[in-house]
C-alpha cells in the first residue's frame, strides 16, 4: 500500500544531502542555501508528524524493491521525534553560525559539513538496515571529525584525530557485527531480523560486537575518554550539535537494536548498562565540577547527562515504557540546553572573555543576554520546574518508584544536584563584581548582538518545551516504539501543566 | 570444515592483530594503518562466508556490502592521512596529544 | 587508545575478542541460502547481467548513493582542512615523463573498459575510478602543474559529479511515479552505467586531491 505521505522520509534525507553538494559548488551562496534548507528541512519533518499522527507509522521503500533485497525506511514515533530533535536544534545552529562564521575563509568548509551531518542524522534515524545504518554511521562520524578539525588549533585538531580512530575503529566492530548477523539471518532488514533472529553464539557475539561498538560512539562512562577533547576544541556551534544530537543517533540506534532486533535474555546487559549510566552521571559530574575551562565543564556535563539515558535498560521491563519517554523527552531537552550553553561559551570567546572559568568574574555586566541563557538552560540541565529537564526527570522518577527501583531515584536526584553544582558555579561566578573590576580586559559591549538573542531563543525553547509535553509525548507514542504501555496512565507531574 | 571458514578464521586473525597494533603502536601513520588491516579483517570474513551457498556461485550481497565498505574505508584513510599531517605540523609529532589537560 | 593498558588487561581483551570471534564463526551454519537466490530472481529486471553490480546499483543503490556521499565528504573535509603543500621541483627524468605521455591515454582507455564491463563481470565505478586516480597520479608525479583556473569550478564539478548525478538520476525516476532510485528496467543498464561513469570521474579526482594533502592553493576554503 502506497503511503503519499512516506515519500518525506527519502526528502529528509536527500535535501541536506544535496545542499552539501550545492554549498560546495557554489561557496558564495552557501549561507544563502544552508539557511533556506534548514528552513524547509524543519518543514518537512513537521509535515512528517501530521503525517504519522494522522496515518501511523510510514515505511518507504528505495528503489521499489523492499526488504529483504531493497532498502527500506520506516519511521514510528520515536523516529518522527528524534527528526524534531534535530530540526530544533539544526535551525538555531544554522541561524547562529551566519554570525559565528566569518563570510571568508577557513571556516567556509562548515556550511557543506553541517549540511551533510544532519543529512548523516536523518538518514540514521530513518534507516531500517543495518548495513545501510553502517554507512549513515560512518556518515555521522566523518563529517563530525571534518567540523571538529575546521577549528585548526592543535587541540582541535589532536581531538579531530582522536575522534576519527574511535569512529572507524567503532564503525568496523558495528560492520563485523553486522556481517555475522547477515551470514546467520539471511537478511539484513532490523523489522525482518526482529522477527526471525534466533539466539545461538553467532547471534549473541554479533549484537554484542554492534552494542560495544555503539557504546564508544555513545561515549558512556568509562569508554568517554575521546569526547571531552572533542567536544571542547570544537568550533562553538559543531560542539553544540556534537553534544546535543551526534552522541544522542548512537544511543538511539543501540535502543532500536534493544527493543526491535533483541531476543529475549538480556537482562543481565540491561542492568550492566544501567549501572554504567549511573557511574557516568557521578564521575562526569564529578569532572565537571574540577573544570578550569568552561568549554570543558560543558563537555564533562554532557558526559554525564547522557548517563540518564542508559538509566531506563536495567528498569523492569514492565514499567521501561515511562522511563524511555522520560529518557526521550530528555533527549530533546538536552540537546536544546547544551545548543544553548555552548553557544554562550562562543559568545564570550568570540569577545575574548571566559575561555578560563577565572575570567569569568563580572561577564555579566558584559553579556548579560548570554549569561540569562547559560542559567536558563541550566534550569533544565539541573531539572527543575518548569523545564522540558524537570518533566524528563519526573518520567524516570515514575518510572522508578513504579517498578520498585529505588537506587534509581537516588541516582536521578543526586545527578540534579551535582549538576546543580556546577551550574551556579558558573552563574555564581558571573556575578562576581569586586576587586577585579578595574582590570578591565574585557572590552566594554554596546548592542548586545544577534548571536546572544538566538542563544537566548534556544535557552527559553527548553522552558516551552516544559509546557509542551503532551503535543510532543503524542507524537512519540505512535507506534508504540517501546511495546504496549504498562497500564498506568502518563500522569503529569502535580501543579505543572 | 571448509575453505570458506579456513578464509573467515584468517580474517579474525588479521583482525585481531591490528586490533593489538592499533593500541599498542604511537606513531598515528602506524595507527592509521592497523584500522585499515582491522577492516580487511572484517572484509575478509563477510566475503569468505559469502561462499557458504548451496550453488557454486557466492552470495552477491556481502561482496556488495564489502566493496561499499572498502570505497568508505578509502575515503577515510584519506582524511586520516591528511589530518595526520596537520597534527604534525601543529605539534611536530605524529602522535595523540596527552588526553588530559585539565 | 588514551593511555597505554596494562599489557595483562590487553592480552585477555585480545584474546577474549579473538575467541569470541572465532567461536561465531564456526558456529555458523557450513551452508547458507542468503539473498542469492533472490538477486538471482530479479537479475532480468535490474538492467545488468553481474549478481554484484545489480545488488550495488540497483537493489541497495541508496547504500552506494551514500558512499558515494562518504567520498564527497572525505573530499570537502580534506578541502577545508589542508592546502597542498609545495612540490620540491625536479622529480621527473625524461624517462617518466614520456611513460606517462604514453601510458596515461591507455589508462583512461581501461578505466572505460573496467567501468563497461562492470555490467557483466568484475569491474565497476570504484574500479575505473581507482585507474584514473592512478593516472592523474602520473601526471601529478610527472610535474604537471594543474591548469591555470582548473582549481577552480572544474575541479569542484568534477569532485561531486558522481554525488550529483545519482542524486539527479535518483529524483528524475520520481517524476514517472516511482520511488526514489527505482529505475524503470528498460532504462536501467543505461542509467547505471552513467551514475557509475559519474561516480569514476568523482572517485578518481576525490583520491587525487586526496593524493595531494589538500586544496590547490589558489583555491579558496569555502566561501
Amino acid at each position: 500500500m502506497p503511503q503519499p505521505g512516506a515519500a518525506l522520509l527519502v526528502v529528509a534525507v536527500l535535501l541536506p544531502v544535496s545542499a552539501s553538494a550545492l554549498c560546495f559548488l557554489a561557496p558564495r551562496l552557501a549561507r544563502a542555501i544552508a539557511v533556506v534548507v534548514a528552513l524547509v528541512l524543519a518543514l518537512t519533518v513537521v509535515l512528517l508528524a501530521v503525517q504519522l499522527v494522522t496515518h501511523g507509522p510510514l515505511e518507504y521503500r528505495v528503489g521499489g524493491w523492499g526488504a529483504p533485497l531493497g532498502i527500506d525506511l520506516r519511521a514510528d514515533g520515536l523516529t518522527v521525534f528524534m527528526l524534531l530533535a534535530a530540526a530544533l536544534t539544526g535551525l538555531p545552529v544554522t541561524v547562529y553560525g551566519l554570525s559565528y562564521f566569518p563570510a571568508s575563509g577557513a571556516a567556509g568548509g562548515f556550511w557543506p559539513l553541517w549540511m551533510l551531518l544532519w543529512g548523516a542524522l536523518n538518514a540514521l534515524f530513518v534507516a531500517g538496515d543495518a548495513f545501510n545504518l553502517y554507512v549513515t554511521l560512518e556518515l555521522m562520524g566523518l563529517s563530525a571529525v571534518g567540523l571538529v578539525a575546521l577549528a585548526g588549533s592543535s587541540d582541535a585538531l589532536g581531538g579531530a584525530m582522536r575522534y576519527l580512530l574511535m569512529t572507524l575503529t567503532a564503525s568496523l566492530i558495528y560492520l563485523l557485527g553486522v556481517g555475522l548477523l547477515y551470514h546467520r539471518s539471511g537478511t539484513l532488514d532490523l523489522a525482518l531480523l526482529g522477527t526471525s533472529l534466533e539466539g545461538g553464539a553467532t547471534t549473541w557475539v554479533a549484537l554484542g560486537l554492534m552494542s560495544a561498538a555503539l557504546l564508544v560512539k555513545s561515549a558512556l562512562f568509562p569508554l568517554h575518554f575521546w569526547l571531552p577533547p572533542a567536544h571542547s576544541s570544537a568550533p562553538a556551534p559543531v560542539s553544540a550539535v556534537l553534544s546535543g544530537l551526534v552522541v544522542k543517533a548512537t544511543i538511539y540506534l543501540l535502543l532500536r537494536l534493544w527493543l526491535d532486533v533483541m531476543p529475549p535474555g538480556k537482562a543481565g546487559l540491561g542492568a550492566a548498562l544501567g549501572g554504567l549510566g549511573a557511574a557516568a552521571i557521578v564521575w562526569g559530574s564529578v569532572q565537571a565540577l574540577r573544570q578550569s575551562e568552561l568549554k570543558l565543564l560543558v563537555a564533562y556535563s554532557t558526559v554525564a547527562q547522557l548517563g540518564y539515558l542508559f538509566l531506563p535498560f536495567a528498569i523492569d521491563p514492565a514499567h521501561a515504557g515511562v522511563a524511555w519517554r522520560g529518557a526521550a523527552y530528555f533527549v530533546l531537552c538536552h540537546a536544546l540546553a547544551k545548543t544553548a550553553m555552548f553557544m554562550t561559551v562562543g559568545n564570550l570567546q568570540k569577545l575574548g572573555a571566559g575561555a578560563h572559568l577565572g575570567e569569568l568574574q563580572h561577564v555579566a555586566r558584559q553579556f548579560p543576554v548570554s549569561l540569562a541563557a547559560f542559567g536558563i538552560a541550566g534550569v533544565t540541565i539541573i531539572g527543575l520546574p518548569p523545564s522540558g529537564g524537570f518533566l524528563a526527570k519526573w518520567l524516570l522518577l515514575q518510572a522508578s518508584f513504579g517498578a520498585g527501583q529505588w537506587w534509581f531515584a537516588v541516582v536521578v536526584l543526586a545527578g540534579g544536584l551535582l549538576s546543580a553544582a556546577y551550574v551556579f558555579r558558573v552563574v555564581g561566578l558571573a556575578f562576581v563584581e569586586e576587586g577585579t573590576r578595574a582590570r578591565g580586559d574585557v572590552a566594554p559591549k554596546g548592542r548586545t548582538s544577534a548571536a546572544e538573542w538566538i542563544t537566548l531563543a534556544v535557552a527559553l525553547a527548553t522552558v516551552v518545551l516544559g509546557f509542551t509535553a503532551p503535543l510532543m509525548l503524542g507524537v512519540l507514542d505512535v507506534g508504540e516504539p517501546f511495546g504496549q504501555p504498562s497500564g498506568e496512565p502518563l500522569s503529569e507531574p502535580g501543579g505543572a501543566p | 570444515m571448509t575453505v570458506a571458514f579456513l578464509y573467515a578464521l584468517s580474517g579474525v586473525a588479521l583482525f585481531v592483530l591490528a586490533f593489538h597494533a592499533l593500541v599498542s603502536r604511537r606513531h598515528l601513520l602506524h595507527k592509521i594503518m592497523s584500522v585499515n588491516v582491522m577492516g580487511s579483517g572484517v572484509f575478509l570474513i563477510i566475503g569468505a562466508l559469502a561462499r557458504r551457498t548451496p550453488t557454486a556461485d557466492p552470495d552477491p550481497v556481502p561482496l556488495a556490502l564489502v566493496i561499499t565498505g572498502i570505497v568508505v574505508a578509502v575515503a577515510a584513510t584519506a582524511l586520516g592521512i591528511v589530518i595526520m599531517l596537520r597534527v604534525q605540523a601543529a605539534t611536530g609529532r605524529p602522535e595523540l596529544p596527552p588526553a588530559d589537560r585539565n | 587508545m588514551s593511555r597505554a593498558p596494562s599489557r595483562a588487561v590487553l592480552w585477555l581483551l585480545l584474546l577474549t575478542l579473538g575467541g569470541g570471534l572465532g567461536w561465531a564463526v564456526l558456529s555458523l551454519p557450513p551452508v547458507a541460502q542468503g539473498l542469492g537466490e533472490q538477486v538471482r530472481q530479479h537479475l532480468q529486471v535490474s538492467g545488468v547481467e553481474s549478481p554484484v553490480t545489480a545488488v550495488l546499483l540497483n537493489f541497495r543503490g541508496y547504500d552506494t548513493l551514500l558512499e558515494i556521499a562518504v567520498l564527497a565528504l572525505a573530499t570537502v573535509a580534506i578541502w577545508s582542512v589542508a592546502t597542498m603543500p609545495r612540490r620540491r621541483r625536479g622529480l621527473a627524468g625524461p624517462v617518466l615523463v614520456f611513460f606517462v605521455q604514453v601510458l596515461v591515454p591507455f589508462m583512461v582507455l581501461l578505466a572505460g573498459y573496467l567501468l563497461w564491463s562492470g555490467s557483466h563481470a568484475e569491474g565497476g565505478a570504484f574500479q575505473a575510478g581507482v585507474v584514473l586516480a592512478a593516472a592523474a597520479l602520473l601526471v601529478i608525479l610527472a610535474g604537471a602543474p594543474l591548469p591555470a583556473g582548473a582549481g577552480g569550478w572544474p575541479l569542484r564539478v568534477g569532485l561531486m559529479l558522481g554525488l550529483l548525478v545519482f542524486l539527479g538520476v535518483g529524483v528524475l525516476v520520481t517524476t514517472t511515479g516511482r520511488n526514489f532510485l527505482e529505475l524503470p528496467p528498460a532504462w536501467a543498464g543505461g542509467l547505471i552505467l552513467m551514475i557509475e561513469a559519474a561516480a569514476a570521474i568523482s572517485i578518481g579526482a576525490s583520491l587525487a586531491l586526496a593524493f595531494r594533502g589538500g586544496r590547490p592553493r589558489n583555491a579558496r576554503a569555502g566561501s
